[in-house]
């Protein structure tokens, strides 16, 4: 076994594989507060709507929940060109990406108004306040706490899978891996690369991500307790 | 039907036939090598407890698009003729023991540490207790969140069309390029990977909250 690792195509590709890091950070950081949004609308819905939207939500999560982002993505790509809605595959990838997390979130989400205890529900009763400032003061902030670790994983996974839209021509690092590959044909080595490059982007989001949480939680920066 | 003919339908459940194949590879192999990765985990050896932790950060840290064109291209180094079934089952191996390993750590340290003493009070070795008390209680507190990283098996296979493997999703992808009728197509993708996986999650679910009435 004499293979010779060649890494030159890092100097000639560099602004290549630069722009492609930053695709891929940018749909990430494009995707991820509006998948956060609609996951906790999503919750809330499915837990105190009314009962058509219940049934709407849910349906909703699980069909997200039990199909591949591949097929979300290619059905959605592929089926607005055809009813003639060319909304160009960067979008068309950041769209599928925020459905995608909003069914995952909104689980998790769900789990974290439900893990609330009651008695704050009771003391923020006490104290009058309208259902509205009940929600914003006490339960979404406690409920983004409690369940935060999870919601890091799942951003993480989420940036993870954007590596998938270079199948829609969106050319973020697995994509600008390919075309490298493609011309040097130094498979294993580009993607070595790539690996270690999406290591430190996870890493890197993991740190972003605690760092919001310190900004975000009052209680946790005084404190520095889990709740 | 819907302008897409029976024989295309049949070209996609022949693409789900090959989708279920590499999703039961990808849970055999993760099983065989994500047991001692859990074992490891949980093991006082420093090494050991180390050397798999970084394995699985590493594998977490990697989108499995990635996993399956680095084990591609890295067969091949080895003058191998790559099948794409063969990286995408060791693709799918390396990615599910990392995970699978991961779940299986939580369940064993989540028998009461109490079981462990009581074993130690009846004088049983360490592998004895190890195998009649601890795993027969991990195995049924195992059963859940297994049955619903199969759903993500399942899912993530459609991640090996990157590497030019014939599965469900591929088919749809060349059935959509020669008929470009991408709603329907599509829709009837998604529907077969659903009756694959809904009622995983339904499974899961129903046995996790047996599982917490039991113990509540």
């Amino acid at each position: 076994m004499d293979y010779v690792f060649d890494f030159s195509f890092l100097e000639s590709f560099r602004s290549e594989i630069i722009n492609g890091v930053r695709l891929t950070i940018l749909l990430t950081v494009v995707s991820i507060l509006p998948g956060f949004a609609l996951g906790t609308a999503c919750a809330v819905g499915r837990l105190y709507g009314p009962r058509w939207l219940q049934t709407a939500v849910t349906i909703y999560i699980e069909a997200i929940r039990n199909t591949p982002l591949i097929i979300q993505v290619f059905w959605l790509f592929f089926g607005l060109t055809v009813l003639g809605a060319r909304i160009g595959p960067f979008n068309a990838a950041v769209i599928a990406l925020v459905i995608n997390t909003g069914a995952y979130s909104a689980e998790i989400m769900r789990a974290g108004f439900q893990a609330i205890p009651k008695g704050q529900l009771e003391a923020a009763n006490c104290l009058a306040m309208t259902r509205r400032q009940i929600f914003w003061n006490i339960q979404l902030p406690q409920a983004a706490e409690l369940v935060y670790p999870a919601l890091v994983s799942q951003f993480i996974l989420m940036m993870l899978a954007t590596s998938i839209m270079s199948q829609i021509s969106v050319e973020e690092l697995t994509g600008v891996g390919y075309q490298v590959q493609s011309i040097t044909f130094r498979g294993f080595d580009v993607y070595l690369v790539i690996a270690v490059l999406y290591l430190a982007l996870a890493t890197m989001l993991r740190l972003c991500l605690h760092g919001a949480a310190q900004l975000a939680f009052t209680r946790l920066r005084k404190l520095r307790t889990p709740l | 039907m819907l302008g897409v003919s029976l024989d295309q339908y049949g070209f996609l459940v022949q693409g789900a036939f090959w989708t279920v194949v590499l999703s039961l590879m990808g849970f055999v192999g993760g099983t065989i090598v994500g047991l001692p990765v859990a074992l490891a985990r949980i093991s006082r050896g420093w090494f050991l407890c180390r050397a798999s932790s970084a394995y699985v950060q590493f594998v977490q840290g990697i989108p499995l698009p990635v996993i399956m064109f680095v084990v591609y291209f890295g067969v091949s180094i080895y003058g191998f003729d790559v099948n794409a079934l063969v990286a995408a089952a060791i693709a799918m191996t390396l990615y599910s023991s990392a995970y699978l390993g991961e779940i299986w750590k939580g369940c064993i340290q989540a028998v009461p540490k109490t079981q462990w003493e009581a074993g130690e009070c009846l004088a049983l070795t360490n592998l004895q207790r190890f195998i009649y008390i601890i795993l027969p209680q991990a195995l049924r507190i195992a059963v859940p969140p297994t049955v619903g990283f199969l759903v993500q098996i399942v899912k993530n296979t459609s991640y090996s069309v990157v590497i030019g493997f014939f599965d469900l999703t591929y088919s749809a992808k060349i059935l959509n390029n020669a008929t470009f009728k991408p709603f329907i197509i599509f829709t009837a993708a998604a529907l077969i990977y659903f009756a694959i996986c809904f009622p995983l999650s339904r499974y899961a679910r129903r046995f996790e909250l047996r599982l917490h009435r039991r113990n509540a």
